[in-house]
């Protein structure tokens, strides 16, 4: 009986995070894909030095962040394809997803103060999970930070 | 108080070096939004409630960074850098440190 029980859980579980999780990362995607197009005049910049007739700007440090958390049902195929070894798409995809989202989050940041370059970009990740729970979910907050520049021109 | 990441205030001079500056917060994150972003965790993606979270530890983090920089007699921080690590016990520490100056 509990085997049944723990079985449906799974199935549910798997089912839950195959549509829902699916469905709903299918959605962010085309959301970053269409604000990436809005914010495309925004340039960023990894380097740290700008051009010397841009430094007469306003400076403001600006950053975008997110944590984004996996589902059963990519914890399974990671878990399935680790194995193997080999490309876990259903983490790539969450990576992808969370870079993208932190640095559209701080390039609506450098808009809202009307810059349109941001410097020295800085990107991290770190897990946030309960490492001494061996079954919480996976979790990463993704941080993108820079310096933007208010007035500097697009060119 | 000018924030920037730079190693150098644009359109400024520094005249002063005043150290290394840093600010920290520990917060837990499994407090009363742990329930719902346990929910949430079901469907995967962004869980707002650590979003939220970590923002506002970096908020403090910035302005803890800053008081020291007052305390020194800075009017500027550059070269920013955050980090954030999870610590035992499910608590993430947010940390920003930089360099505290003082620029004309």
């Amino acid at each position: 009986m509990d085997l049944i029980i723990g079985f449906v859980v799974f199935v549910v579980l798997m089912v839950v995070g195959r549509v829902f999780g699916g469905l709903a990362e299918k959605r962010h995607f085309e959301q970053i894909k269409r604000r990436e197009n809005d914010l495309r005049n925004i340039l960023v910049f990894n380097e740290s030095r700008p051009s010397a007739d841009l430094s007469a700007r306003e400076a403001q440090l600006v950053v975008g962040a997110v944590v984004i958390g996996e589902d059963y049902f990519k914890r399974f195929a990671a878990a399935l394809k680790s194995i193997f070894g080999g490309r876990l798409t259903a983490y790539e995809s969450l990576v992808d997803r969370g870079r993208r989202e932190a640095i559209l989050r701080m390039k609506e940041q450098a808009h809202a103060v009307g810059a349109k370059m941001i410097f020295n970009v800085r990107m991290e990740t770190s897990t946030l999970s309960d490492d001494s729970n061996p079954k919480a979910l996976f979790s990463a907050e993704f941080i993108a930070y820079g310096t933007a520049l208010i007035g500097a021109p697009a060119t | 108080m000018l924030l920037t990441n730079l190693e150098s205030v644009p359109g400024r001079t520094i005249v002063r070096h005043l150290g290394l500056v840093n600010g920290s917060t520990v917060r837990a994150k499994h407090a009363g939004k742990d329930f719902l972003a346990g929910l949430k965790n079901l469907v995967g993606g962004e869980l707002k409630a650590y979003t939220e979270l970590l923002n506002e530890s970096r908020e403090e983090a910035i302005q803890r960074m800053v008081a020291q920089t007052q305390a020194a007699g800075g009017n500027a921080v550059v070269n920013i850098r955050f980090s954030t690590a999870n610590i035992a016990g499910g608590a993430a520490e947010v940390m920003a440190y930089g360099t505290a100056v003082f620029v004309e």
